[in-house]
């Protein structure tokens, strides 16, 4: 039986998030009140406990910190495309995000190099922030 | 005011015991905990009616084991599970121990992930980073030793070392599942699962129960054994990027030099006084790291350290004897825990370090422990 790529799992707190997505907008949650900044979003901010939290525009660049290559696939829908990237972005901003490498493989990179976010539709209701290099 | 300290050399492991390991679908968690449970009671010959205390971790309900073994315990803990858990259940029975909640603590390990064909990611785990394909522990294991290549010049052949001394180890061993020898050519051979990762770096998957019971030094003297005590332990976790499972972007570097202070300052000794190590080793790179955190080397050094067999008997640090997870069996820490116990009472045979006095156990990992083991 073939399962098909996992979408995003969407609720309450991440909807923002993929809303700005697919509008082209990276952005990672931000405390209305301490200004601390992470992803993925949180009930509470882990700063101060602030439950008054926004989903706010960020630079969308990044560095690599590191990256791998899968060569298994733990879903049928990533069967295609092996062996594919994952890389850990660093963004300017300061939380780390996990996305893919589009653009370039990952070894012509070095670690510390900078990426740019760019976005890709997986469909109509969904958009993937990838990274590029920058 | 108390301070953890006080527990240096009060508690002991008095019996050990494991099923065999491998593949067996005919039985199921119970079955394998209850006969490691009876293998256990056996070594130590301790009247089971008097275990008034019962920790189970990978079991599904604790209530049901219980009942198999006909205990009526007053303490009752289930541990979820995952790797990580094993010191910690076994700090968490010390002191109940101590505080007097039970006298004597079973801890019962199963695992039958091989028969039920786990597969540790995909649709099993969910996560927030499933829609780029990022899934599994190994791939988080696999994003840390890549960046510690990048930052250290640290080499797979280095890393193949691991392997190569674990599989050696696990040849040594009646119980353990892979004896083929391999080498570090097999190693940079192997087939990559997530790349800089290959098969060799992977631990297995198979079915096996382990137990421990402790009680206090005073009891542990009426019973078969000599007892092995807990000399030192160390704790702190790491929660910050628990959203990349299994990932730390400093490889649990401070945390588990945390663990390093807090566990050889309670024991009074330091790492040249170590002369067994058993690391928890779910992947080959979390021993490098675990080397690192607890000072036998310095920071981004641990791939020259364990050059040249350092790791082997014979060795200067002779680490997962049994063959750990990469080559014995994927008892999650508890095979390690029971091996050091072993090694300190001198039951090794032709895998027995000599003169084992101080056997330390370490697992790096977003909960972070460290135990050290004395003859009692
Ligand atoms: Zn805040």
């Amino acid at each position: 039986m073939s399962t098909p790529k996992p979408r995003p799992h969407i609720d309450t707190i991440s909807q923002g998030f993929w809303d700005a997505a697919r509008e082209g907008r990276l952005t990672v949650q931000r405390c209305d009140d301490c200004a601390h900044q992470h992803y993925p979003g949180t009930p509470v901010c882990p700063n101060c406990l602030s439950d008054k939290q926004s989903w706010a525009p960020v630079s969308g660049r990044g560095t690599l910190l590191s990256w791998v290559r899968f060569h298994r696939a733990y879903w049928d829908g990533f069967r295609d495309e092996l062996p594919y990237n994952v890389i850990l972005v660093g963004l300017e901003e300061g939380p780390l995000m996990l996305s893919n490498l589009i653009g370039a493989e990952p070894e012509a990179l070095k670690i510390g190099d900078p990426l740019q976010v760019s976005f890709e539709a997986m469909d109509e209701a969904t958009t993937l922030p990838k990274f590029r290099p920058a | 005011m108390s301070d953890f300290r006080k527990l240096k050399d009060r508690i002991a492991v008095v019996g050990v015991g494991n099923t065999s390991y491998g593949n067996f679908p005919h039985t199921d968690d119970y079955g394998l905990g209850a006969e490691a449970f009876r293998r256990a009671i056996a070594d130590c010959g301790l009247d089971k009616n008097k275990v008034d205390g019962l920790g189970v971790c990978r079991l599904p309900y604790y209530a049901r084991m219980g009942e198999i073994l006909g205990l009526a315990p007053r303490w009752t803990v289930q541990f979820p599970p995952h790797g990580r858990m094993s010191a910690m259940a076994i700090i968490e029975a010390a002191a109940a121990l101590e505080a007097g909640l039970c006298d004597y603590a079973a801890l019962i390990y199963a695992n039958i992930g091989r028969s039920r064909r786990v597969n540790y990611g995909g649709e099993e785990s969910p996560g927030v980073w499933d829609p780029f394909g990022f899934t599994s522990p190994g791939a988080a294991h696999a994003l840390m030793f890549q960046r510690h290549r990048a930052l250290y010049g640290t080499t797979t052949r280095q890393l193949a070392e691991v392997s190569v001394a674990f599989r050696h180890h696990a040849g040594l061993n009646p119980d353990a599942v892979m004896k083929q020898p391999i080498t570090i050519d097999d190693h940079e051979a192997a087939r990559p699962i997530t790349e800089p990762l290959r098969l060799l770096d992977y631990c297995l998957i198979n079915d096996g129960a382990v137990c421990l019971i402790l009680t206090t030094k005073e009891r542990a003297r009426d019973l078969k054994q000599q007892p092995v005590l807990i000399s030192g332990f160390g704790a702190r976790e790491a929660y910050r990027q628990s959203s990349i499972a299994n990932f730390d972007l400093n490889f649990w570097y401070d945390e588990v030099r945390d663990v390093a202070a807090q566990t050889y300052g309670m024991a009074g000794v330091g790492p040249q006084d170590v002369d067994a190590l058993m690391c928890y080793d779910n992947f080959s790179p979390t021993v490098l790291f675990s080397l690192e955190g607890l000072g036998f080397c310095g920071q981004g050094e641990s791939g020259s350290f364990v050059e040249g067999g350092t790791l082997r008997l014979g060795g200067k640090l002779p680490t997962n004897t049994d063959g750990g997870h990469l080559s014995c069996s994927y008892m999650q820490g508890w095979a390690l825990n029971v091996e050091a116990v072993r090694q300190i009472r001198g039951q090794c045979g032709e895998r027995q370090v000599k003169d084992a006095e101080v056997v330390q156990f370490v697992a790096a990992t977003p909960c972070s422990r460290s135990i050290i083991y004395t003859p009692g």
